[in-house]
């Protein structure tokens, strides 16, 4: 059960054969540079925009192919713009209710959830127009949610708000990340949110498009330019197990007996979370390290190694148990330790954010 | 200088014509206006120039054609003839459908600037709530439109009121039938009954002023609201 997307989208700046499937549950980045066609993709996949030739099922309901092309008003689903597009005349809480009264019912979100996941219960009876940037993104949000959808469609819904705005929206987006039990496809060019929100990405790379893959993979794959980028990062998920009251740490185990201790307390022990790891902030030893300051330190195996020509640093991938994680560091060191994909060694992880 | 009871009936005429024309306007408008505010077809211009033409031309011109179509063996009059109904030469019918040609753009062009400002993405986000077409122009659209049907139907109704010659190239000037206020007072000052012209001109003047002012606060008023 997925959705597959197979479209010949042409544009008078390009052309674009996509055929992608998406996974019907958790949220999925279109990931790619500005105007190389996601939103097209996805206005494709509402109905917005018409191509003759596609096909598109969600879950085995066919929405569109050769003879028949379902009307967007019949779509069950949820658009958020990068503009708000709020209906002005309406108050927020009419706002709400126009999706929801024009479908059938279907238990769902309550009303109440959805008005307290994006944490809007305070301007129900405001107008749009007197509403900040964020606020009226996270009404659009929860508009599209009211209207019980089977599928979210988000475009770039952080594009348009500023640094302070954006993070208005973040929190509220994680929390829906880990609540929503429809699939979510979002449209993004900052790898920053994609790192935080999407568990699978489809990456648009100029014409071409990588299959839909784990968040993790496509991180960290040295074939794909994002392991190549200077601010290049892994992302683990894990499980916080305790926190240390005495050191006021908390563990995150994210293989077999292997965690990371991070500063603070992060949260209920249970709870799944995301660590990003900056590749140049892990180091690579080849003897068990001893009275180091550094906290985290895991046996690993040297995957590949990415000679990046030209450049005096060397990007490596490593498994930890099976989690990929990337380091980068120079090629003198590399040389030194005679690094060979196979190789057993030990990584030490300085810091590591958790998203 | 008062009123005579043939100055009341042109006046209470020249209200009907005014207020006919413009509910038909309305109606006509609406999806005309729609249509020129959404197309993307190339010919809509060829349209929209159509429905200007009565801005630019002088109503007399307007007038001498409509006349030899209404008249009994012009097409118009021919073709109502064949439907067993009587042509519109010189009846207040004849005014109505006059009156609608001649004040179409004033009508039509508030109405298609309101909707052209209405955001396509408004729309589409309508579309993804589960709004069907008709129901997005009636849920969204026409409220968000409002103010241009208000200046479309002042401007509609005064511009109607205000017509003249060609009122009186299809109408003629019968007494409750096809005379306006406005072909009384032409009248009026060709008998020399200057006293009379004044107090239907005066209560013209005090009408159109009383109309226009609301209708250019609110528009200002819309104006800084949407700011």
């Amino acid at each position: 059960m997925n959705i597959k997307a197979r479209f010949e989208i042409i544009r008078s700046a390009f052309q674009l054969s996509v055929d992608v499937a998406i996974p019907s549950s958790g949220v999925t980045a279109l990931l790619g540079p500005s105007g190389c066609g996601k939103t097209s993709l996805l206005r494709a996949i509402a109905g917005l925009d018409r191509h003759p030739k596609g096909r598109l099922s969600i879950n085995g309901t066919v929405w569109q192919d050769a003879g028949s092309f379902v009307a967007p008003h019949l779509r069950r689903l949820g658009f958020v713009f990068q503009q708000a597009s709020l209906f002005p005349h309406l108050t927020v809480q009419n706002n709400l209710n126009y999706g929801a009264r024009r479908r059938r019912k279907k238990t769902g979100y309550q009303a109440h959830d959805v008005i307290d996941l994006l944490g809007i219960g305070h301007l129900l009876k405001r107008r749009p127009s007197t509403l900040s940037g964020g606020e009226q993104q996270r009404v659009a949000i929860a508009r599209a949610l009211h209207a019980q959808p089977d599928l979210l469609l988000l475009d770039e819904p952080l594009a348009a708000l500023d640094r302070e705005r954006k993070q208005d929206v973040i929190p509220y987006l994680e929390t829906l990340h880990q609540s929503l039990s429809i699939p979510v496809v979002y449209v993004s060019h900052s790898l920053d949110e994609v790192a935080r929100l999407a568990d699978h990405v489809v990456l648009f790379d100029g014409n071409h498009i990588q299959s839909c893959q784990s968040v993790e993979r496509v991180f960290t794959r040295l074939d794909l330019p994002l392991a190549a980028h200077d601010d290049a990062e892994s992302i683990i998920e894990g499980t916080i197990r305790r926190f240390d009251q005495v050191d006021g740490l908390t563990e995150i185990e994210f293989a077999n007996n292997c965690s990371f201790w991070v500063v603070g307390d992060r949260g209920h022990p249970g709870t799944k979370v995301r660590l990003r790891i900056a590749a140049r902030d892990v180091s690579l030893t080849l003897k068990r390290p001893e009275a180091t300051s550094i906290l985290n330190c895991f046996e690993a195996k040297v995957d590949a190694i990415d000679a990046q020509h030209g450049k005096p640093q060397v990007t490596v991938r490593l498994l930890v148990g099976d989690r990929p994680l990337l380091s980068r560091i120079t090629r003198k060191s590399s040389k030194a330790l005679d690094l060979v994909p196979g190789m057993s060694l030990y990584v030490q992880v300085k810091t590591a954010a958790v998203a | 200088m008062t009123l005579s009871s043939a100055d009341f009936t042109a006046l209470a005429l020249t209200a009907q014509l005014a207020g006919l024309t413009t509910l038909v306007l309305l109606l006509v408008g609406t999806p005309l206006a729609w249509w020129l505010a959404r197309s993307t077809q190339r010919w809509k211009v060829l349209i929209e120039a159509v429905v200007a033409l009565p801005l630019v031309l002088p109503p007399t011109v307007i007038g001498f054609y409509l006349l030899i179509a209404f008249a009994p063996d012009g097409f118009v009059g021919q073709a109502l003839n064949s439907l067993g109904l009587a042509p519109l030469v010189f009846t207040f019918a004849g005014l109505v459908v006059g009156s609608v040609i001649f004040s179409m753009p004033f009508v039509v062009q508030p109405l298609q600037n309101a909707f052209a400002a209405i955001g396509e993405q408004t729309l589409e986000a309508a579309a993804t709530l589960g709004a069907s077409p008709l129901d997005r122009f009636f849920s969204i659209a026409v409220p968000l439109a409002w103010p241009g049907y208000l200046t479309a139907a002042v401007l509609g109704f005064a511009h109607t009121v205000g017509e003249f010659g060609l009122v009186l190239m299809i109408g003629g000037n019968i007494p409750g039938e096809t005379q306006t206020a406005s072909i009384s007072i032409y009248e009026h000052v060709e008998s020399l009954q200057y006293g009379q012209a004044h107090a239907l001109a005066a209560t013209l003047l005090l009408f159109s002023v009383l109309v226009l002012i609301p209708v250019y606060a609110l528009n200002r008023h819309v104006r800084m609201a949407g700011r």
